[in-house]
């Protein structure tokens, strides 16, 4: 069966150029610490990525440095606020103050909740039925102990796109420091470091058709730092460990076919957006967008369906060969479904039914009119034996 | 499909559920059950057509909002108790379902659990509607701590979520948080459920 792809930001597959750059570095053994030859060959790759993940955002190379994961740069950032060292330049643990927002990724949401148990001070942010920052209650939420705020440039699983730029200038008016979790936007998005005066900023190359395991961070030049993995030089310090040299090869090419095919991708999919959003809403009954054009990623479409439990919408859409994502309880294994739609105050009755679809590169309308054809019958069936649909449209 | 999630099994059922109550149908039952609310993601009806002669399900039907776990052990369940009597298909428990299956991962047995608790109740419904209440076997689920008014039926929802020690337990369900004095009794409830629910592990 052929299968189609909606679940581009969940992970992308490789895209043929990277495959071949990292088949090519293959034998490029060498520890890039090394002096000798071998060793200069595997350090000459990594700057070259290094400097290609730097000219997709418009960075220096050496602010950026390589990670193992968006995961790990993001509590890389996370972690420095409940280090006292004189060093790094950040406040005392005692008085420190860490703003985020609701909606984060859980890499986020759970450092800040282990850094609340270890006394630092934690502000959460909430977002409006769009998805949106509240502006206002993050400027409520800043005081002069804030050390550090995190916004998602792009949420995950509705692709809302956040107002970086003013969210950044509440925090630098306020003395704090400013990351972006920005692996959903980079790559997808244009986004210039040069323009955008974030402190940090975290990159993951297999949400743009690079490898997994390899991720970058960029660190503004003068920006305070403490690394996470301590015991080497590697990264000018600032991560031990050796090089994965491939993963980072990976990136490289990856974050540079971005940059030539970024613009008129998105364009194509902002047309295959709409015309799946329009096919949804002309076939499907009593359904609520969670992603909204304008503001939203134009890859990314997030929809509920009223009386229908997103696991079995998810798993009989499998059935056919297509592959999405959802936000229902049942999928995460807990009782709570999504807690990015939770937090938009969508009806308990529509956020269990929520199904994400992602699209990318190789995305083309017949798979998006094939997604059309299949969907209705799925989202009938399950409403039929629903306890929670009658056919008058209500919700018992 | 090179893997599956779940069992063959499931997956067949899942795919091919069986005795699904659809409205144009029309039918006719003697006693429903529902179990569940939308609210926390899972809901169950089942449906009943009872010989008052002999009390034995002559046929059923069920729906449901739920997952596909929630799918597949109710259409096994729905299965299975035809031409059972009542009694009999009141104690078939989820590790008899489980079973049938072929086992379900763990962190999705308590979506299994929500076909026989349906089903349990369509039956004393059913036993309520005939005067037959000696025969109703649902009772008033008993409270284990007075202080945080934590009842048996939480514990057992706790181990189906995955509580598996004291500890776990307290956090899901606060349960002797306060003063302590039901500890035995709570860690005697929990034993009592994860043996219930997977002694056969």
């Amino acid at each position: 069966m052929n299968r189609i792809y909606f679940d581009h930001n969940a992970t992308t597959p490789l895209h043929p150029e990277v495959k071949n750059a990292i088949t090519g570095a293959m034998d490029t053994f060498g520890n890039p610490s090394s002096l000798h030859e071998d060793g200069r060959e595997a350090r000459a790759l990594v700057e070259d990525a290094r400097e290609k993940v730097a000219a997709l955002i418009n960075a220096e190379p050496e602010e950026i440095m390589f990670v193992g994961s968006g995961s790990e740069g993001n509590n890389t950032v996370l972690s420095m606020i409940s280090c006292s060292g004189a060093q790094c330049g950040m406040h005392s643990p005692v008085h420190s103050q860490l703003v985020v927002s609701t909606i984060e990724h859980p890499c986020i949401l759970e450092t800040s909740r282990c850094l609340e148990n270890r006394g630092i001070e934690v502000k959460r942010v909430g977002v409006d039925g769009r998805g949106l920052l509240r502006m206002d209650e993050l400027e409520e939420s800043l005081n002069s102990s804030t050390s550090l705020v995190s916004i998602m440039m792009v949420n995950n699983e509705t692709g809302s796109i956040q107002d970086i730029p003013r969210a950044l200038e509440l925090a630098h008016g306020a003395g704090a420091l400013f990351h972006s979790d920005a692996v959903q936007a980079v790559g997808k998005l244009p986004v210039d470091v040069k323009e955008l005066d974030v402190d940090f900023l975290t990159i993951s190359a297999h949400k743009i058709y690079g490898p997994k395991g390899a991720g970058a961070l960029f660190v503004r030049k003068g920006t305070p730092f403490c690394p996470l993995i301590r015991g080497g030089h590697q990264e000018m310090g600032r991560r031990a460990g050796t090089e994965n040299t491939l993963g980072i090869v990976g990136l490289g090419r990856a974050a540079e076919l971005r940059a030539l095919e970024m613009d008129a991708e998105e364009e194509r999919l902002a047309r295959l957006n709409l015309l799946l959003r329009e096919g949804i809403e002309s076939r499907i009954e009593n359904i609520h967008f969670n992603s909204f054009p304008e503001l939203c990623l134009p890859s990314t479409l997030n929809v509920s369906f009223l009386g229908v439990e997103g696991e079995a919408l998810l798993l009989y859409l499998d059935m056919e060969g297509i592959e999405v994502s959802t936000g229902s309880a049942c999928a995460s294994g807990s009782l709570d479904p999504s807690h990015v739609l939770l937090e938009m105050d969508l009806p308990v009755e529509y956020s269990h039914g929520s199904l994400r679809m992602s699209m990318g590169r190789s995305t083309t309308e017949e798979e998006v009119m094939r997604v059309l054809e299949v969907l209705p019958g799925i989202v009938e069936r399950l409403r039929k034996m629903s306890t929670a649909y009658e056919y008058d449209g209500s919700c018992r | 499909m090179s893997s599956w999630l779940y069992s063959d099994k499931v997956k067949a059922h899942f795919m091919d559920p069986k005795n699904i109550m659809f409205d144009d149908e029309g039918f006719e039952y003697d006693a429903r059950g529902t179990t569940g609310n939308i609210k926390c993601g899972d809901e169950m009806t089942f449906y009943l057509k009872i010989d008052p002669e002999t009390l034995t399900i002559t046929d059923c039907r069920w729906k449901t909002f739920g997952c596909a776990s929630a799918i597949a052990s109710t259409s096994v369940l729905s299965e299975m108790i035809k031409g059972m009597k009542l009694d009999d298909a009141y104690n078939i428990s989820n590790v008899d379902i489980m079973k049938e299956l072929g086992g379900l991962p763990e962190n999705k047995v308590h979506c299994s659990v929500l076909g026989d608790k349906a089903l349990q109740k369509a039956i004393d419904n059913y036993y309520r509607s005939r005067g037959m209440d000696d025969r109703v076997h649902e009772t008033e689920s008993r409270i284990i701590c007075q202080c945080l008014n934590v009842s048996e039926e939480e514990i057992e929802h706790a181990v189906l979520e995955g509580a598996r020690n004291y500890y776990q337990l307290q956090e899901m369900t606060k349960v002797g948080t306060s003063c302590g004095k039901c500890e035995e009794e709570a860690r005697e409830r929990l034993a009592f459920y994860i043996e219930k629910h997977f002694g056969n592990d």
